[in-house]
């Protein structure tokens, strides 16, 4: 039965490897035995998912607003203008004034250069305090800070965008991006806000963004394979990609009003932190399938699985155990893009939803098929390395 | 028999436990005790040489066995002390607190200490393929942990046992507000009885101290450390980068009247708007601040001429300075002269991610103790400001109700209006 003050989903702006908006990754992901498009060379011997070609221009009209952000900032202020866009609600200054946001960040890019030459001069110093004052006093680009914080991803969709009803950022990886999804639905759903952007982009193109990883040498090396393939071989089991999801989600009855496409419904979002050490996960993730209380039937999952070895073999044990899902782990395709995992996963959910038809098998070894019409479709984000949460997108 | 529910039928938040650490030192007690003695926490840096720096004074907090371990395990170390004592005082269990965790922290990097031990390790190849090599050889998890933004809130919320998924928070300066809003939102909303809101931030690094300082944000007075900040007077020239936390048990009411608990004071309202004009200044008509100030004031179903004391931002910025007394004037009128507005900051300096949270808990015990902490270093006034800023000397009053403010970088403003009484 569907109520008022439903959460619905009115705009989907992606970006991935695979391209930009809800039609390519539509097309691409359902087409079968998609090869993933790698880059196994720059960052070698790690493989990423690169980023398409982006005409920055088209969302950020300004050349002095992308001058003033780095590629990360830019990459999520654009895969929100393309959820507004997508929402008819850019340009719309009522509908922008009034609309929260909140933002699942990470942090921006350092200045590979300086930190390079830093690094280099610190073999033949012992002053090594000193020796930053020096350098970062005189070779950071005084804007850099701004244009690598983290809050200032939110900050330049407001500029950019003008969003301005509030805004906040949320960080800590996947978790971040659960929690941006599940706060919005709960201001949604009290009648705190009638229409909330949500989602995250992570950049991968970057060493700090491999090192935030690789310093638990959570990295998959050697020859790609998918995200379910990679218990045993060298490395962790991570393959990154650069991408971004932003969803507008909305008030159902504020979505009738103006007249707008609905996508979907999103149901219940649950959101938990396992205590991993102690062997928590595998009950935490059953926990939270509980309590979202799936329905009965075949259910297509779109897992947000990073291949991480530990995290990932607990949730294939766990999805495993239930008959009837049918389990599509997008990162196959697209790379693991930590904070934006999770609204990347209700986005692809709800387009399922939305055409009434499922994806083919991501990873056909393993992911078995699916040919029902889904009317509810589970997506999970699984930590890497910590927090967990889940949700379900329902027929609108 | 007070109400338990607010002018809009949500359920009243209590505040059961304030904890609170500054340059000023650790605990309430102390806090207001130097607080309230107009004295400054403004000291020369000696966490790291100051070499080629323009700014060599902070309100870092040296004090604690973290205090040279780094951004992460300081922040840690700041929260953990701030919500110890808030827990304790509402009289929970400190290692089962039962309710959410928000925490206002800010970004983590991986520290140049550690880039220089792992990057000195070895000597084979160069830059980042080096470092990259061996760190994937890394057997602990240490230096991992301070990369992840979650890290944190996770050893907090083992710490105390809070429900949940913890979420880490950014708003810039606003964060540590942001954090006690969505505490209030939580409880409000029915999803909690109690929740946990803590700012901390001990990311007073050299390279933290450069970027504010290549943005020309920072003081430069460093002859005379406890004199350089000097919210709302003619020479302001920057805020002062310092460290700190604030940890607030939120409850609703109902709940903390039901367990005998003491009220400490009312969370009566938040407000929050976005900037949409620049990356560091704010719209030149203060708009977005001036909304934020109005939304505060009506989700605490309160007028104007019910505010009794504002709690400044007052960072001692020219243009913070500045566009706070323009908002204040356009929402307060002609009372916003006689009404009295102190800047915690003027002695503990900027506290950045934990700022909101820290001058909550200041605003909290005004109210208790009937005592205004002045704003020091007020010598030559501003005539362009024109504010009763408690000049110098504390004052007592009775304070019931405090507007508190908190505008960011990145255009994220939040304001939270405290009350001393339930309705």
């Amino acid at each position: 039965m569907s109520s008022p003050h439903d959460v619905v989903i009115t705009g989907i702006g992606l970006v991935s490897s695979l391209g930009e908006g809800p039609d390519a990754h539509w097309q691409k992901l359902t087409r079968p035995g998609l090869e993933p498009v790698l880059d196994a060379v720059r960052f070698a011997p790690y493989t990423i998912h690169p980023l398409p070609e982006i005409d920055w221009n088209l969302q950020i009209a300004k050349r002095g607003d992308q001058r003033q952000m780095e590629t990360w900032q830019r990459l999520g202020t654009y895969a929100a203008g393309l959820a507004l866009d997508d929402a008819g609600i850019k340009g719309n200054d009522e509908l922008c004034t009034t609309m929260d946001m909140v933002v699942a960040a990470g942090g921006g890019e350092r200045d590979e250069a300086v930190d390079a030459a830093i690094l280099a001069a610190s073999e033949s110093r012992n002053d090594r305090d000193v020796l930053l004052n020096e350098k970062l006093t005189t070779e950071l680009r005084p804007t850099l800070f701004l244009a690598q914080l983290s809050n200032l991803l939110a900050g330049n969709i407001s500029i950019v965008h003008k969003v301005t009803g509030s805004s906040r950022t949320f960080m800590g990886e996947e978790g971040a991006g659960v929690s941006a999804v599940e706060t919005a639905a709960a201001r949604i759903r009290s009648g705190q806000s009638t229409h909330v952007l949500v989602g995250g982009a992570f950049q991968t193109e970057h060493s700090d963004m491999l090192l935030g990883y690789e310093l638990a040498g959570y990295l998959h090396r050697g020859p790609w394979r998918p995200v379910w393939q990679r218990q045993g071989a060298e490395g962790g089991g991570v393959v990154t990609g650069s991408g971004g999801a932003f969803l507008v989600l909305e008030q159902r009855e504020h979505a009738k009003s103006r007249g707008r496409k609905i996508y979907a419904e999103l149901g219940p979002v649950v959101s938990g932190r396992a205590r991993r050490r102690r062997g928590e996960l595998n009950a935490e993730i059953a926990t939270l399938l509980k309590q979202a209380a799936l329905p009965n039937g075949e259910l297509l999952t779109i897992s947000g699985a990073s291949g991480a070895h530990a995290a990932t073999a607990a949730e294939k044990d766990v999805l495993d155990a239930n008959p009837a899902l049918a389990v599509r782990a997008f990162s196959t395709l697209t790379g693991h893009m930590k904070e934006a995992q999770f609204p990347f996963a209700v986005a692809l959910a709800a387009l399922a939803v939305d055409r009434k038809a499922g994806y083919p098998a991501f990873d056909a070894t393993v992911e078995r098929q699916f040919e029902s019409v889904p009317t509810t479709v589970l997506a999970t984000a699984i930590g890497y390395h910590q927090f967990e949460g889940l949700g379900l997108i329902k027929a609108a | 028999m007070a109400n338990l529910r607010d002018h809009m039928g949500r359920p009243i938040v209590a505040v059961t436990g304030i904890g609170v650490v500054t340059s000023l030192g650790v605990g309430k007690a102390d806090n207001w005790t130097a607080l309230t003695s107009g004295k400054s926490g403004i000291h020369p840096i000696i966490r790291f040489p100051v070499d080629h720096l323009n700014t060599r004074i902070s309100g870092m907090v040296d004090f604690l066995p973290s205090s040279s371990k780094g951004a992460s395990p300081l922040t840690y170390e700041l929260a953990e002390t701030a919500a110890q004592e808030a827990v304790s005082e509402a009289g929970l269990d400190s290692g089962d607190f039962g309710g959410p965790l928000f925490l206002a922290s800010p970004p983590v990097e991986l520290d140049w200490a550690d880039r220089f031990s792992l990057y000195n390790s070895d000597k084979k190849d160069a830059g980042a393929e080096r470092l990259l090599r061996v760190a994937r050889a890394l057997k602990e998890l240490d230096i991992f942990e301070t990369t992840q933004f979650g890290s944190i809130a996770d050893r907090l919320a083992d710490r105390f046992g809070t429900r949940g998924l913890p979420i880490t928070l950014s708003t810039a300066c606003a964060s540590g507000a942001t954090a006690i809003q969505l505490g209030v939102e939580a409880i409000r909303r029915g999803e909690c009885d109690k929740a946990l809101s803590i700012g901390a931030d001990g990311s007073a690094t050299a390279e933290a101290l450069i970027r504010f300082s290549l943005l020309s944000a920072l003081s430069t007075h460093n002859d005379i450390p406890e004199k350089a900040s000097k919210p709302f007077s003619k020479d302001r020239d920057g805020f002062v980068l310092a460290e700190g936390s604030g940890a607030l048990v939120l409850e609703s009411l109902e709940a903390a009247l039901a367990r005998g608990a003491t009220i400490l004071g009312i969370m009566r309202g938040c407000g929050e708007r976005a900037d949409d004009f620049h990356r560091t200044r704010s719209k030149p008509d203060a708009s977005p601040a001036i909304a934020t100030v109005r939304a505060a004031l009506a989700d605490a179903g309160l007028s104007e001429d019910e505010i009794d004391y504002v709690n400044a931002h007052g960072t001692s910025t020219p243009e913070n300075d500045k566009m706070e007394h323009l908002s204040l004037s356009t929402v307060f009128g002609e009372r916003v002269g006689s009404m009295p507005i102190s800047s915690n900051k003027s002695m503990i300096g900027h506290t950045l991610s934990a700022a909101g949270a820290v001058e909550a808990a200041f605003s909290l015990m005004t109210m208790r103790e009937s005592v205004i902490p002045p704003t020091i270093n007020y010598d030559n006034p501003d005539p362009a400001i024109v504010l009763d800023v408690v000049p110098n000397k504390k004052r007592n009053a009775e304070v019931g109700t405090v507007l508190s403010n908190s505008f960011g970088f990145g255009g994220q403003n939040t304001c939270l209006v405290m009350a001393r009484e339930p309705v």
